[in-house]
């Protein structure tokens, strides 16, 4: 392994091919592309076998040749190997014969995806000299980057939307972070901080660190096929907000194949939106490969973006895997996360609601065959968005301390059982 | 009309590294033609060859998206910002 640059071989754009140093920059200075880390695939094959990775620590750093930082991992070390659960309680509900949910709502430390790429940011920020970090976020990614940068003994600065629910924000706050609240949806805060990015020579996650930050979704993929018993799964449904996890799960799936370490396989990828923000589910279903840019306005606040910057890749994805997508109301999203809840145990934010109803609609549809099996991506945890489901999931029962005031509680009960 | 246009790094290099250009025009489109006049570059890499924003650039005057507004024929009133940003990953 080269000590400069690990198994990386240089930034290159995905549009016209042009190659970069592996610095913290972002955009083709051709074409305004994306840059994407190239790797040496040729080196990898001689070092991740199933049998290196199979001997590894349980997190995402086992598939450390895939992931874009030089040395070893500085930050966010026990991360990911989240658990793949077989949910047989809501493959039933959803009509299909096998389901599986990657359960995200509790990967460490913060309780969703976004800890994955941020351990792969801050770890690459640090190795290039880095000591202030950044994002532009919907909730997620600034928790993740507040707490692994508090861990880290970096400086961190996060903007977001100025009205994301309460948890999102006092779990940004109490890591000691900036946290500042911006007067606009998350397309405002992103072009605000694509302003600012390049000025006070921060590292920002997503904006001039993110062909590193965005391959830590990778390691999801990588997770689910291993966990799989090293098969690709048939279905495997991922929530769109930009768009960027869809395509890291279908790489992640590509590079796999390519070491040789899993069968080729026929496989599906497909992407859940929510319909007050749903710019590349429209398009999907529409059959076009752009997508026109929305205002949100959504309870899935995590997924609110409206500009989705890899909505292109997303669509081609989904075009050459025969995926599909679909979008869910509020109340549809409210009522994937009870289903989640009520049949495996898992407490979703809304966009694991979103991620189960669209998943319900494309099993519907048959276009994803009840005879097939699915993987569903839950990416963040229930107890950050409880204002979404507050007043929709019942309340309890007030009694005072007394047997009897119990067993007539019961009693009622049994009888409206009864009645019903 | 006097129009303010602003980039982000790295293609603020594309315009000498000014952090504001002041340009004429009366659209977005007219601002446009003017910038291809004096920075050919910058502008060779913002368009298509049909003359249409490359996807993965969003552009907008004061705080809002173009598409949201008439594209390239949104008009311009004196002292408007126009801004060229590539779009960026959530969220």
């Amino acid at each position: 392994m080269d000590k400069q640059t690990g198994f990386m071989k240089a930034l290159k754009c995905r549009e016209c091919g042009r190659e970069y140093p592996l610095a913290a920059t972002h955009v083709c200075e051709f074409d305004f592309g994306p840059l994407e880390v190239a790797y040496d695939y040729d080196r990898i094959k001689q070092s991740l076998t199933k049998k290196a990775i199979e001997s590894r620590g349980k997190n995402m750093w086992r598939y450390r040749e895939l992931l874009p930082i030089a040395g070893e991992p500085t930050v966010g070390c026990e991360v990911g190997f989240t658990p793949l659960i077989k949910a047989d309680r809501l493959a039933k509900r959803l009509g299909i014969r096998e389901l599986w949910i990657k359960n995200d709502t509790v990967n460490y430390p913060t309780l969703s995806f976004k800890d994955r790429v941020v351990s792969v940011a801050l770890s690459r920020a640090k190795e290039l000299g880095f000591t202030t970090v950044a994002c532009a976020s919907t909730g997620n990614l600034a928790n993740s980057v507040a707490a692994n940068a508090a861990a880290a003994g970096l400086k961190a600065y996060v903007f977001i939307p100025s009205d994301l629910e309460q948890g999102k924000i006092l779990n940004s706050l109490v890591y000691g972070a900036n946290v500042v609240g911006i007067k606009g949806h998350y397309d405002e805060v992103n072009r605000l901080c694509a302003e600012i990015a390049g000025k006070y020579g921060w590292a920002f996650v997503n904006v001039n660190m993110r062909p590193y930050y965005a391959e830590g979704s990778k390691s999801m993929g990588f997770e689910i096929i291993e966990q799989l018993g090293w098969k690709i799964p048939q279905h495997t449904v991922v929530p769109m907000a930009s768009g960027s996890l869809l395509t890291k799960i279908q790489k992640s799936y590509q590079e796999f194949v390519k070491l040789g370490l899993v069968q080729q396989s026929r496989y599906s990828v497909h992407g859940a939106q929510a319909t007050g923000c749903s710019p590349i589910s429209v398009a999907q279903k529409a059959g076009l490969d752009f997508f026109k840019p929305v205002k949100p306005n959504t309870i899935a606040k995590s997924l609110a973006i409206g500009t989705p910057a890899d909505g292109f890749y997303a669509l081609k994805v989904m075009k050459e895997t025969g995926g599909a997508a679909d979008d869910v109301t509020d109340d549809e999203i409210r009522d994937g996360i009870k289903m989640l809840a009520e049949c495996e145990g898992i407490f979703a934010e809304t966009a694991g609601g979103v991620t189960v109803a669209v998943a319900k609609k494309l099993v519907a549809t048959g276009k994803i065959p009840a005879m097939d099996s699915a993987v569903l991506c839950i990416t963040g945890n229930g107890l950050k968005t409880l204002e979404s489901v507050a007043g929709h999931v019942g309340q309890a029962r007030e009694i005072r301390p007394s047997l009897r005031e119990f067993e007539s509680l019961l009693e009622a009960e049994n009888k409206s059982t009864v009645t019903a | 009309m006097r129009i303010k246009v602003r980039t982000q790094e790295p293609l603020r290099k594309l315009l000498d590294n000014e952090q504001v250009v002041e340009v004429s025009g009366t659209t977005v489109f007219e601002v446009i033609k003017t910038l291809q006049v004096r920075y050919p570059r910058f502008v060779e890499r913002l368009l298509e060859s049909d003359g249409s924003v490359r996807r993965f650039v969003n552009v907008y005057v004061n705080e809002e998206d173009i598409r949201f507004l008439q594209n390239q024929q949104t008009a311009l009133r004196d002292g408007d910002e126009v801004r060229i940003i590539s779009a960026i990953a959530g969220g």
